[in-house]
């Protein structure tokens, strides 16, 4: 009998703790959707496509929060995706046996950094970098394109998206590893047997075979990037503009959350900013979801 | 009779484990020839040895020398890619391309060898999937998946793709060990068939399909090539005490 009461008891408890799991996101996502009622009500679907952010007139749009926020996440993409697979592929298939281990221990240490720290990093040395060397070269030589026109300030869009993409390698790039190893060596065997040379066994049997969950490692990268705060915080600029050049300053739906939420004064003001909220936790949730169900999917099919 | 693999002085490890010790024999051109042994005896390591395919396993290493027409393939001016498009392998386990059509799987050899006219890719799929004499059975569904097919079907498409890139020696890893009888014996015939076109390398577990299908039968034990001769005479007039326990089953 004392048993069953213990057995009961553990039961019971672990059950609680996990339905707290459950019932926090069921609240927070309560307290964003009554918490951005305001803002619904007084802009609608307006909120979306109005660019206009003006506190002292009381008038928010959350499209330049939107842009800043997409755009910068994928810019980031662009420049982490081959970084990334190219990590994965030297990993999971080039690398010496002896070395592997070490390598990823570094890759997944990228991650253990806190991005206040990739912040400051970017502000004090990467944006100077980009404003001195980079960014007058790109002007220089790419003038002719609308994404290099104007002064280069060194932080703005093109900042942000290059800190995203150093934060999310780490996540595409280790993802993929353990994506490409369950491919079997019997099909890469056979590829090598056939007379395919590394670069076709990789191209024609292993990303066809690993090609969800290699998207899934993507698509998590890339939410990981929308969410992002403190780092982008600190380089995009912060300025709610949507302009063609990767030069000028932008703003995130994260960033704006928190550099303004501290001097909100009026509830429409606050409730906009909740509605941002709101926004970000609707496309971060899609990403993720996709993500982790076209990952999931290729480890169930192996 | 030309020889058309010489095997010098052959030593394969993996790690430091050597997993063979100083093989010497030579392989005449279109004829059979099996490699028989007990469980880790070292005649799969032989065969991948072959193709330049031990190799990609790492730590794995070699020494000594494999001549093709006379020339070492482990030459450093020799490059594994083209040895293994003159030198094809069949495997133990069927091991079609999951990700692409019946179609496709053969097309991908042919592809490799340069060839971009979609007809006279279809030719050679058609070509390369009858002389695995699998065509009646799925060339009304060349365009579903090859794992649609069933383990016997399946190890004859990897033969047709492994012919496809028109190779000149093939090697085959126990090709039916995980068939049945009949798919079996589907895939000796094919052997017979298609042995006046290639020089083929089989190696298997079962002593009368090494005595039903080969020319000449290689012993291996341990890692060593005890004995090599023309097949009638390895199974019936064995010079070594160790073969003939071998063949007569008193271990193995």
């Amino acid at each position: 009998m004392k048993r069953r009461i213990s057995d009961r008891l553990l039961k019971l408890i672990s059950i609680s703790f996990a339905s707290i799991i459950l019932i926090l996101i069921i609240g927070i996502v309560y307290e964003l959707i009554d918490g951005s009622m305001l803002s619904i009500n007084r802009f609608g679907w307006r909120f979306l496509v109005t660019s206009t952010w003006d506190p002292v007139k009381n008038v928010f749009g959350a499209m330049p929060f939107i842009f800043g926020t997409m755009v910068s996440s994928i810019i980031a993409l662009i420049i982490a995706l081959p970084i990334s697979m190219g990590i994965a592929i030297f990993l999971s298939e080039l690398a010496p046996q002896k070395i592997r281990p070490s390598v990823s221990l570094m890759i997944e240490m990228l991650a253990a950094i806190p991005s206040i720290i990739y912040g400051l990093w970017g502000l004090f040395v990467m944006a100077p970098f980009l404003q001195i060397h980079v960014e007058p070269l790109l002007g220089k030589y790419l003038w002719f394109l609308p994404l290099f026109k104007g002064a280069p300030l060194g932080i703005g869009m093109l900042a942000g998206g290059l800190i995203l993409s150093i934060m999310i390698i780490p996540t595409i790039a280790s993802i993929t590893r353990d994506i490409l190893n369950t491919v079997p060596t019997l099909y890469k065997e056979a590829g090598l047997a056939l007379g395919m040379t590394r670069w076709e066994v990789m191209s024609k049997i292993v990303f066809p075979h690993a090609r969800s969950g290699v998207i899934g490692a993507i698509i998590l990268g890339f939410g990981r990037a929308l969410g992002e705060t403190m780092a982008i915080t600190m380089v995009i600029g912060n300025a709610p503009m949507i302009s063609a050049s990767l030069f000028s300053p932008s703003y995130t739906l994260a960033s704006v959350i928190a550099n303004e939420f501290s001097e909100a004064v009026s509830q429409l003001y606050i409730s906009s900013l909740i509605e941002l909220a709101l926004l970000l936790f609707i496309i971060s949730m899609i990403f993720n979801a996709l993500a982790r169900l076209l990952v999931r999917r290729e480890k169930v099919l192996q | 009779m030309t020889k058309k693999l010489i095997i010098e002085h052959l030593n394969a490890w993996f790690g430091s484990v050597q997993a063979l010790k100083d093989i010497n024999l030579n392989i005449e051109e279109n004829s059979v020839t099996a490699v028989i042994g007990p469980s880790g005896c070292g005649k799969t390591t032989f065969v991948r040895c072959l193709n330049r395919i031990h190799e990609v396993v790492d730590n794995a290493r070699i020494s000594g020398k494999v001549l093709l027409d006379g020339e070492d393939i482990y030459a450093s001016t020799s490059d594994p890619v083209l040895v293994r498009r003159r030198i094809g392998m069949v495997f133990q386990k069927p091991n079609p391309f999951p990700t692409m059509s019946i179609f496709d799987n053969v097309a991908a050899g042919i592809r490799l060898n340069g060839i971009k006219k979609k007809n006279e890719i279809a030719d050679a799929v058609e070509r390369s999937i009858k002389m695995a004499a699998l065509w009646d059975e799925v060339k009304d569904k060349l365009y579903k998946s090859a794992t649609a097919l069933s383990g016997g079907q399946q190890q004859r498409l990897c033969i047709a793709r492994t012919i496809a890139v028109e190779p000149e020696v093939i090697l085959m890893d126990e090709p039916a060990s995980a068939l049945d009888p009949i798919s079996t014996a589907h895939i000796e015939e094919l052997m017979q068939q298609i042995k006046d076109k290639y020089t083929i390398v089989i190696v298997t577990h079962n002593m009368q399909q090494a005595a039903r299908v080969s020319d000449y039968t290689g012993f291996f034990l341990l890692g060593e090539l005890i004995e090599f001769s023309k097949t009638p005479d390895m199974f019936t007039n064995p010079g070594d005490k160790r073969t003939e326990d071998y063949i007569t089953g008193r271990f193995g």
